[in-house]
């Protein structure tokens, strides 16, 4: 922990785009203020590149609050840096010590590839999504909102699961780059609540056989996406979707259900 | 030129009715036939993306972020507004259109306002269907909260990330209309321009920023839900990619302006701690439900605040000021946003500021910590002080918070009629990017509302009523037209990438924001106004000079896309000094020192001002033109706001 302003050594991945090859770059990040953001130290640090001429580092960020998911970086092998529970725009560089030596990384899964630098294209997660992660409902023509009463605790751990902001953390610790973290708090949240019910089974093969498509590793519990991820999302969320999708595989169970509840 | 507003005549409560049976419908049929560009995947463009696939129309989504997702609505924290009187404490929904119009300082039209607290009881039934996991209580049934000057409660909420879940409740109605082939997202796409056909909107131009292609999209309609522009600030609450460019280029192509200088301020941000700081934080104006605000009585007392001498547990009772609870009796710590955040500022020019810099004032929780328990305040706030304590290192359960206002939301925006389309027919705003519905300041929990108002309820009605006009002809994108815009966005980059001076991008944007906090902020005064024109040129002048943008084009490149956002900011912060100058009355969130009350209190000038000013664009380096259209009260008595 530091008070005074710091002097640091960053080692930062240099990648042209996903073709070129990449390699790390040394720079100095001077007169570093521990009231400084980890993302404003990289500012400082990009204002100094511009002033030379020389290209600034390029990395995704956008709310700097901690909600949008968009920053990513793995810093001393930890995806958002040392810190539990926070994203890498709320990691302060009062986490860090004058004279240290930082190394920033991008997220590093084949099915994550690399944009520019420290930014990679995380689309797939959004195919994930498209694939089965919502209600089929339209606009209009749905039940009052107190027409379907659901049990506090009930609705308190599906919002658990709903706070995943998709930043890619999960996949990113994973020794296999297995995304079953991400897709499972979808799969959890839809799941437990009333409205989720009638595509419950339906929705948890389609999001995991386009996962399987994405070329995202399997998962082996070993628990470094829990411990990782910025929202603390519980690995139980992989329980509870290994549940339903081996209950759809073995007993074809969305028929039964979509029988008694009337699927989509 | 005439603005036609077209409110639907008739009373109050039956307009959107039967505006609704006047409008012209699209054949289901034909529906397929047309298609529809929407710029922009926050609450508004999302929602609209969704419903207007649902419906049957072709649409293009286009977002600059790698995700729908991550549109800046998902910041928001507290909550939205719906009149379901869920409570049985007197709301409905002509209470909700009273309170947002009076807490608009009567600067916003009765029908738009009293048509958006109608819809407001749909977007809670929507949210809940597509499994939006609002707070609930034991019994099963939703959970309402008292938020930010309102004495119902009418604030559905979902912790403190609102924002977050109604946007993914959105993002998933989308990605359903993606995954069905209605709708085909561009992430990572840029608009910068609005193709225009003979009058008409009729396609955008946009830069691939992955590649730098620049590409033109052809449709029957432009939808711009690209949000507010506070990052003219330079510090506000917005994401940093958050930008004025879609709408200030939609301007520049015909789209009159709509009160550009009214921005609200929010009381309760985290304060600035140096000059490093790249964006500030907002905690929710919840905390105010539970926490007081007060700051020490005497400048002495402030003094060594300051100086860390003193700390803030150690000042006894008596020598605190409880400013709010002692000015605005009935509404203590719940005064509306502007009245909230100019009082801190009164405090820190009276010397009792406190923080290392003296710009904040304290949020207190002891008296709440006492009454309810650390437990129940941390399950009500949990996540607000866990983000303080991040932020500050300092720990709001034992030592008061220290909080100073900050630019949080745009209430001006493209002007926009009834149906939202602006002053080029075919082009429509939605969300924070339009006018319409907060007047001269906004109340908490309305944007998420409004956004969704007008995705999900409005547009998809008013929308076909152009469309069964124009027909389904189509008009591609090899009209000249489209070359034609393409070739002048390819010279613009193209100046911009010359730029090889002495200064970052960023050092212009700071300044700029510098001379907007200054002038054109919490309070502005016709001097200061015009001295921040004056040097707002100068920035103008100085940047496309001495600029520094790095890269090619054919690339991933931040600096050029910066540079262009800071270029337009640039100008709009010029347009919003000129209409701060000509306003000269205050109202909600734009005070003129000149014009207050004995209380120092915003004084409205009704008789020459209750019009929106809709400013007109007439070329580079022209002054703009001021056209008026007048707001006109029927339902409500205009009076000077009192929240004492």
């Amino acid at each position: 922990m530091s008070n005074g302003n710091m002097n640091l050594t960053l080692k930062v991945w240099r990648q042209k785009n996903a073709q070129a090859a990449g390699k790390f770059v040394t720079y100095k990040a001077e007169n570093i203020s521990p009231d400084m953001s980890f993302l404003e130290m990289l500012d400082v640090v990009n204002e100094s590149l511009t002033h030379k001429g020389d290209e600034p580092i390029n990395f995704d960020h956008d709310c700097r609050e901690g909600i949008c998911g968009m920053c990513s970086l793995y810093i001393n092998g930890h995806p958002h840096g040392p810190k539990r529970g926070i994203t890498t725009c709320q990691l302060h560089m009062r986490t860090f010590h004058d004279g240290e030596t930082i190394t920033i990384e991008p997220w590093r899964a084949s099915a994550f590839p690399i944009v520019k630098d420290l930014a990679v294209d995380r689309s797939a997660f959004d195919r994930i999504q498209q694939a089965g992660g919502y209600v089929s409902v339209n606009t209009g023509g749905v039940p009052d909102g107190n027409a379907i009463p659901i049990p506090k605790v009930v609705a308190d751990e599906a919002f658990n699961s709903a706070t995943c902001i998709g930043c890619g953390a999960c996949v990113a610790a994973c020794k296999n780059a297995s995304a079953m973290l991400f897709v499972s708090a979808k799969v959890t949240q839809l799941g437990l609540l009333p409205q989720g019910q009638p595509e419950r089974y339906r929705r948890v093969q389609s999001m995991v056989a386009q996962m399987d498509e994405e070329g995202f590793g399997n998962c082996t519990n070993t628990g470094a996406c829990e411990a990782e991820c910025p929202k603390e999302i519980k690995l139980t969320n992989i329980a509870r979707m290994n549940n339903d999708f081996l209950s759809a595989k073995l007993f074809r169970q969305e028929v039964l259900h979509e029988e008694q509840h009337g699927g989509a | 030129m005439s603005l036609d507003a077209k409110i639907p005549q008739g009373p109050l409560a039956e307009k959107w009715s039967k505006h609704k049976f006047n409008l012209k419908l699209v054949n289901p049929a034909n529906k397929r036939k047309y298609d529809i560009i929407i710029v922009g995947t926050g609450l508004a463009g999302a929602s609209a993306a969704a419903s207007l696939a649902e419906l049957g129309y072709n649409v293009k989504s286009f977002c600059f972020q790698d995700s729908p997702r991550r549109a800046h609505s998902i910041a928001a924290q507290g909550g939205i507004n719906a009149a379901k009187n869920y409570q049985n404490d007197g709301d409905s929904v002509y209470r909700l259109f009273y309170d947002t119009i009076k807490g608009g300082d009567y600067r916003a039209r009765e029908g738009n306002v009293y048509r958006l607290a109608e819809v407001s009881v749909n977007i809670i039934d929507q949210c809940v269907a597509q499994g939006v996991p609002f707070a609930r209580e034991y019994g099963g049934l939703l959970d309402n909260r008292s938020f930010g000057g309102s004495q119902v409660s009418r604030t559905f909420y979902a912790r403190g990330q609102t924002g977050q879940q109604l946007l993914l409740g959105a993002y998933s109605a989308l990605n359903r209309q993606i995954h069905a082939g209605k709708v085909k997202m561009y992430t990572r796409t840029e608009m910068l321009d609005v193709v225009v056909v003979d009058g008409h909107a009729k396609g955008i131009v946009t830069r691939n920023m992955l590649t730098g292609a620049i590409e033109t999209h052809a449709g029957h309609a432009v939808l711009l839900c690209t949000g507010g522009y506070s990052n003219v600030f330079y510090l506000s609450t917005n994401a940093i990619g958050s930008n004025v460019t879609a709408a200030w280029r939609a301007h520049k192509r015909g789209a009159f302006f709509g009160n550009p200088c009214y921005t609200q301020i929010h009381p309760t941000c985290i304060p600035v701690s140096g000059d490093h700081q790249s964006k500030l934080t907002l905690m929710s104006e919840s905390l105010r439900n539970d926490g007081r605000v007060w700051a020490p009585k005497t400048v002495e007392l402030a003094e060594q605040l300051r100086k860390g001498t003193l700390k803030a547990d150690q000042i006894k009772e008596e020598d605190r000021d409880y400013f709010l609870e002692r000015k605005y009796p009935s509404f203590g710590n719940l005064v509306p946003r502007d009245v909230a955040s100019r009082n801190a500022k009164e405090m820190v020019e009276d010397g009792r500021g406190v923080g290392a810099s003296g710009f904040a004032v304290f949020l207190d929780f002891a008296d709440a910590i006492k009454r309810l328990g650390e437990e129940t305040v941390a399950a009500k706030y949990g996540n607000l002080f866990d983000m303080y304590i991040q932020i500050t290192d300092e720990n709001p359960y034992k030592q008061p918070m220290r909080i100073y206002p900050a630019v949080h939301y745009t209430m001006g925006g493209l002007w926009v009629d009834y149906n939202l389309m602006t002053t080029i027919p075919g082009l429509y705003a939605l969300g924070e990017c339009n006018f319409s519905d907060h007047g001269a300041n906004r109340l908490g929990a309305s944007a998420l509302m409004q956004g969704l108002s007008d995705g999900y309820f409005v547009i998809p009605y008013t929308l076909g009523d152009y469309l069964a006009t124009i027909g389904p002809k189509k008009v591609d994108t090899s009209h000249p037209a489209f070359e034609q815009t393409k070739k002048e966005v390819i010279e613009h980059v193209n100046k911009l990438l010359a730029l090889k001076g002495t200064k970052t991008v960023n050092e212009y944007h700071r300044e700029l924001g510098h001379i907007m906090w200054e002038y054109c902020g919490m309070a502005r005064t016709e001097e200061g106004l015009k001295k921040a024109k004056g040097l707002i040129q100068a920035l103008k002048a100085d940047f496309w000079k001495n600029a520094i943008v790095t890269g090619d084009n054919e690339e991933v490149n931040a600096s050029l896309e910066r540079a262009g956002r800071v270029a337009d900011f640039i100008e709009l912060g010029e347009l919003m000094v000129d209409d701060a100058l000509m306003r000269e009355e205050s109202c909600g969130g734009h005070f003129r020192v000149e014009s207050q009350t004995p209380d120092g209190e915003a004084k409205r000038d009704d008789e020459n001002f209750a019009f929106v000013a809709a400013w007109e664009f007439k070329g580079e380096n022209q002054p703009e033109v001021l056209n008026k259209e007048p707001l006109v009260f029927e339902s409500v008595h205009l009076t000077q706001r009192n929240y004492a």
